[in-house]
């Protein structure tokens, strides 16, 4: 056992003692998943570097954390900020809050929900993160929206309440849109700025033939904070999964999504934004498979970086042979405020159809001197004119967002970080 | 008044400027006309203060002040307006935002009171109108998407708004059809008076027909080699540099 395998020990010894305690317990598929996830990290431990998905991100400080599982909440709830939207769910420590959400029409704690919802837990296929996820998920939000049904805008909470020792919790979330259904979720993750957490949540998705699910995630955890989310998504002909990504927060975050066209027309798109401060690392991992005809797929990436911090972008588009007229897009730009600062971009076109459009392009650099001295020239001075072209990559990063919801939380997110981060 | 003293100015150890003396005083127009190359724009740049240009000798006095010490701000401020002959594109910065900053930002420099976003948007739309452009302008971003033209007209309306006592203008004309040159050249006729001046840089006589000099200066690899009153712009155009700058 090699010494990040030992970094995997500590959770596979604490899944040894609960897992006749654990949600669905009872249910064979459900134990098999969970046993089928402590084999993978048995084997493979979380990983290291050597493997080719992981050399940017060093999980080290992961494994070096001594994690025990978040005690049920018991006492206070902590104050939560206005809601957003009429529906709100609300997870402490990955559990979800009955009591303190506004649950919608066909949501409820996965939890309660296992034996409907197990058909729908996908396999690990070998990710270690996936596969402890498996092992230890306690609960997590299950969403089945009927034929046509349009959900409107939902707004999901997770908050890290109880960090007061290093907590760890890996909430499972499953969602799945009838044909036809719509679905907008806009997340926040939160956490207290100097608490020790790993927020290592998977998520199941299915989006079925017509169906539109809009997914908008801010991820705004305390900044000692872990969160590696792992999501997968099967899109049927005709539907949409677009995700826009905000990570902002945390100490070493990684958001890696999968997304599998799988019926003709199926559309997919990834984009995102990163905020790197000093001492913070990001990355954002995605792999798309156009595994159908006549789907597009559009993905802009923008990463701005200051101090000493890392961020990473992996893109991979799998065009497979059936997959005629595809029509992707990927760019991926990052912003280096600081020469202590880097950015690992690795685009991946792997391409097997003959009639495809794929274009894909990356910048990297600092800002624009000639900008600069334009805003200069017209009398603004040097350090308001670099934080008016910082808000203006920002601005761009997420102007792609609609939802009125998701734009006042990533406007929340957004404004006022370089004067937060760069002072 | 603008006093320039044996500039002498190099970029990546290549000398442009070899040597400028020239004056503007208080309320006058002064054209500066060469061919490509000349070191025209060098010489813009080096006034407003741009990065990348090595002073190496020489000076530039503004009403008084040592104009090469000040940063390209603190110009702008004391009333100096560039108008950029290739204007910068701001995605994700909006126009209005933008020109309010900038105001601001010199009128606070200047210790004067800030203007609301209300008598801001007031005062735009005063000198839209009469500088004959359309609202439109403000709700877009800084020059993003601007034809050539357009991007011109952007730099006329700042000049408006910011009010300046000394405005250089570079090659302002270049790739404007007649229309949109009558339009830069009122925005600078109607800042003429006795407080106003400027430096009208460029490279054709076309542009002196709307804004009329007081002076006109041929500078010629480096130097200002011949100047003369507003009749040298027609000669420099019948006969071309060669010419009339051996004369």
């Amino acid at each position: 056992m090699n010494a990040v395998t030992a970094g995997a020990g500590g959770f596979i010894s604490r899944f040894e003692g609960l897992r006749d305690r654990l949600p669905g317990a009872e249910l064979e598929q459900v134990r098999a998943l969970r046993e089928e996830g402590a084999a993978t990290l048995r084997e493979k431990g979380l990983p290291g570097r050597r493997v080719e998905e992981w050399r940017y991100t060093d999980l080290a400080p992961v494994a070096q954390a001594q994690f025990t599982e978040a005690l049920t909440a018991v006492g206070e709830a902590p104050a939560l900020p206005a809601p957003r939207a009429p529906h709100r769910v609300v997870f402490l420590d990955g559990r979800l809050a009955e009591h303190l959400s506004q649950l919608p029409p066909h949501a409820a704690p996965l939890s309660a929900r296992l034996e409907a919802a197990q058909d729908l837990l996908a396999a690990d296929h070998g990710m270690p993160l996936v596969g402890l996820n498996a092992m230890m998920f306690e609960d997590g939000l299950f969403l089945d929206l009927p034929e046509g049904r349009d959900a409107g805008t939902i707004e999901v909470l997770n908050i890290a309440a109880h960090a007061e020792r290093p907590i760890a919790f890996h909430p499972r979330h499953v969602i799945r849109l009838a044909p036809g259904a719509q679905l907008t979720l806009v997340e926040t993750s939160t956490g207290p700025a100097g608490a020790t957490y790993l927020h290592n949540p998977v998520y199941d998705i299915r989006v079925a033939e017509g169906a539109t699910f809009t997914h908008v995630r801010v991820q705004r955890e305390g900044r000692s904070a872990f969160q590696l989310s792992t999501i997968r998504a099967r899109v049927a002909a005709g539907g949409t999964y677009d995700n826009f990504t905000l990570n902002a927060g945390g100490r070493l975050v990684r958001n890696e999504i999968h997304v599998t066209l799988e019926g003709p027309k199926a559309a997919a798109h990834m984009n995102g934004a990163q905020l790197v401060a000093d001492g913070q690392h990001a990355d954002t991992t995605t792999f798309l498979d156009h595994a159908a005809p006549d789907c597009p797929s559009r993905q802009t990436v923008k990463t701005v970086l200051a101090g000493k911090s890392r961020g990473v972008f992996q893109g991979k588009i799998l065009v497979r042979q059936v997959a005629q007229r595809t029509d992707g897009y990927q760019m991926n730009q990052a912003l280096l405020l600081s020469e202590e600062a880097e950015i690992d971009a690795k685009p991946q076109l792997e391409i097997y159809a003959d009639d495809v459009r794929c274009s894909h392009g990356a910048t990297v650099g600092a800002l624009d001197p000639e900008q600069l001295f334009y805003l200069r020239a017209r009398g603004i001075p040097a350090e308001e004119a670099r934080a008016i072209l910082v808000q203006a990559f920002l601005t761009e990063a997420v102007e792609g967002v609609t939802d009125p919801i998701a734009q006042a939380a990533l406007e929340e997110a957004v404004s006022g970080w370089w004067e937060r981060e760069a002072a | 008044m603008l006093r320039i003293e044996g500039l002498t100015a190099e970029i990546e150890g290549k000398q442009i400027l070899k040597g400028i003396d020239l004056e503007v005083p208080k309320g006058e127009i002064h054209a500066i006309m060469g061919p490509n190359g000349s070191g025209k724009s060098t010489l813009s740049y080096v006034l407003s203060g741009r990065e990348g240009y090595d002073i190496t000798g020489g000076s530039v006095t503004w009403n008084g002040q040592d104009l090469l010490a000040m940063e390209p701000e603190e110009r702008a401020a004391a009333g100096l307006f560039l108008a950029f002959q290739y204007p910068v594109e701001l995605p994700g910065v909006g126009n209005a935002n933008f020109l309010r900053t900038a105001l601001n930002a010199q009128r606070r420099a200047r210790g004067e009171k800030e203007v609301d976003a209300m008598a801001f948007l007031k005062l735009a739309r005063e000198k839209l109108k009469k500088l004959h452009m359309s609202d439109e302008m403000l709700k877009r971003n800084v020059n993003v998407g601007f034809s050539g033209g357009e991007k011109k007209r952007n730099e006329v309306l700042q000049m408006a708004l910011m009010n300046p006592s000394m405005a250089i203008l570079d090659e302002t004309d270049s790739g404007l059809d007649i229309d949109a040159l009558r339009i830069v050249s009122e925005g600078v006729n109607a800042l003429r008076g006795p407080d106003f001046s400027s430096l009208v840089i460029t490279h054709y006589q076309r542009l002196l027909n709307y804004i009329v000099p007081d002076r006109v200066h041929v500078l010629m690899d480096g130097r200002i080699v011949r100047s003369g009153g507003k009749e040298l712009a027609e000669e420099l155009e019948a006969q071309g540099y060669g010419q009339a700058s051996a004369a």
